[in-house]
């Protein structure tokens, strides 16, 4: 079974002004739609084509040499952009509760030591790629980039909050200013889905 | 540094040492860069005399007016491309660099050929914003507003090693369309003078390779997102008919034209 594009949870504008409209439109309709219908495409007629697009990633090692780099490169964007889209909000901003907030504070200090280091880390990754809060094995929490569209389920984590750092995510408003963009990305975190996600993958 | 040279020498023993450091170069190939006479093109190889520049690095104006490569590339991409991300490049070069004295004299070309003479602790860095600097300043002078075509020696060149005009067209466009992510493709020249079309991710620079690059484009999203979006066909499309290919023969040795 092919995998489709999500539907956008919320209108193209509902992010305004802290990522615009037409980059939206771009970023949904173009760019996710080009790495789900290439994963579709090298994926097809295969065994991969029966798994979640995120098991097809924990297991990229075991993809047929022919068209792995194909299913790293789409399928890792289909599978971050599909996450990206639901940790924001137009209703969203302000910090964590319960036990997310408690495991933030507990591996980082504080939201805000969180925040900085979540910022810089996905501020310096050079060139395309993204910044991640994730779930190990063990259930703690970790900060990392990866660079393209490589994914944290490649690792064997759980990427639960992510932002994309690739220049389409924000060239259009922010330009060559990707801090910019990212310290207003902060107006439109989707916490209770972040939350949401942690308490799944510790459960 | 054993191979560092003095500021004081002359070009010859500057290119001969730093060809001695650069692993994967060959003498043969720089000097014979060094002497190419510019009678028989206008331009003059960039490869050389760029590869030559030390610390402190500036960046080097725009040889033309932003808006003048339109409508193949719009001003406002210039303005930022150049004011913004290579000026951001060079400011981050010098940065990195201004610690360490004993790399201020050697030449750029050094630097990104053999980053392991490069402390760790800064290589990272120079790695990037110095492939930022220098593939930049490569690519400037290789665009211009109505440019003539390749001359005869040029496509004679390009039929012997791609078949065609045409053909290194197809398969530059193909390498160019392929990077993912962040990074360039290249005609670049390997030490036997083979002419080969390579890509590098992020500011990677063909030298790392051992290979003298000849042409390069940006696919970077920043390169052309403002005027194509996603559409980065349409950009390398569009950016042939801006290649300078005058700066391209001049950036081949003169026994290769």
């Amino acid at each position: 079974m092919a995998f489709t594009l999500p539907d956008l949870p919320y209108d193209h504008d509902a992010l305004e002004p802290y990522v615009d409209a037409r980059t939206m439109q771009i970023h949904h309709g173009k760019h996710h739609q080009g790495y789900t219908n290439k994963l579709n495409n090298a994926i097809e007629g295969t065994k991969w084509e029966r798994m979640p697009a995120e098991d097809i990633l924990s297991h990229i090692d075991e993809v047929p040499n022919d068209i792995r780099t194909a299913v790293r490169n789409n399928g890792g964007g289909y599978v971050n952009h599909k996450l990206f889209w639901t940790v924001m909000s137009p209703d969203g901003g302000g910090a964590p509760s319960g036990a997310l907030a408690e495991a933030i504070e507990d591996t980082f200090g504080s939201f805000d030591a969180f925040k900085e280091t979540f910022s810089s880390t996905a501020g310096s990754q050079f060139g395309s790629g993204w910044g991640w809060l994730v779930v190990d094995d063990d259930g703690n929490l970790h900060v990392y980039s990866t660079p393209n569209q490589d994914s944290p389920y490649m690792k064997g984590h759980t990427p639960i909050l992510g932002v994309d750092v690739w220049e389409h995510a924000y060239y259009l408003h922010y330009q060559n200013k990707r801090g910019d963009y990212l310290s207003n990305w902060w107006n439109v975190v989707n916490w209770d889905q972040v939350a949401a996600n942690y308490a799944e993958a510790t459960s | 540094m054993s191979n560092q040279p003095e500021a004081s020498v002359g070009r010859r023993r500057v290119l001969k040492s730093l060809a001695l450091g650069a692993a994967g170069l060959s003498l043969t190939g720089l000097t014979a860069c060094q002497d190419s006479e510019s009678d028989s093109a206008a331009a003059v190889s960039l490869v050389t005399t760029l590869g030559q520049s030390t610390y402190p690095f500036e960046v080097p104006p725009l040889p033309y007016a932003p808006d003048a490569l339109q409508p193949a590339i719009d001003a406002e991409t210039m303005r930022l491309h150049h004011g913004a991300h290579h000026q951001g490049y060079t400011d981050k070069l010098n940065a990195a660099l201004a610690d360490a004295s004993d790399l201020h004299d050697v030449p750029l070309r050094d630097l990104l050929a053999d980053l392991e003479q490069v402390p760790t602790s800064i290589r990272e860095a120079v790695r990037n914003n110095g492939g930022g600097y220098y593939n930049h300043a490569l690519f400037w002078p290789s665009m211009r507003a109505e440019p003539e075509g390749p001359s005869q020696a040029l496509t004679a060149v390009l039929r012997e090693a791609f078949g065609g005009v045409d053909a290194f067209k197809e398969q530059f466009t193909a390498a160019a369309l392929d990077v993912f992510g962040s990074g360039w493709a290249w005609l670049a020249r390997a030490p036997n003078g083979a002419l080969r079309i390579v890509q590098t991710p992020n500011q990677d620079t063909p030298l790392a390779q051992g290979l003298l690059p000849v042409l390069g484009i940006d696919v970077w999203e920043h390169a052309y997102y403002l005027n194509y979006q996603n559409r980065r066909a349409a950009y390398v499309e569009a950016w042939w008919d801006v290649v300078n290919w005058q700066q391209v023969e001049a950036n081949l040795p003169s026994e290769q034209r």
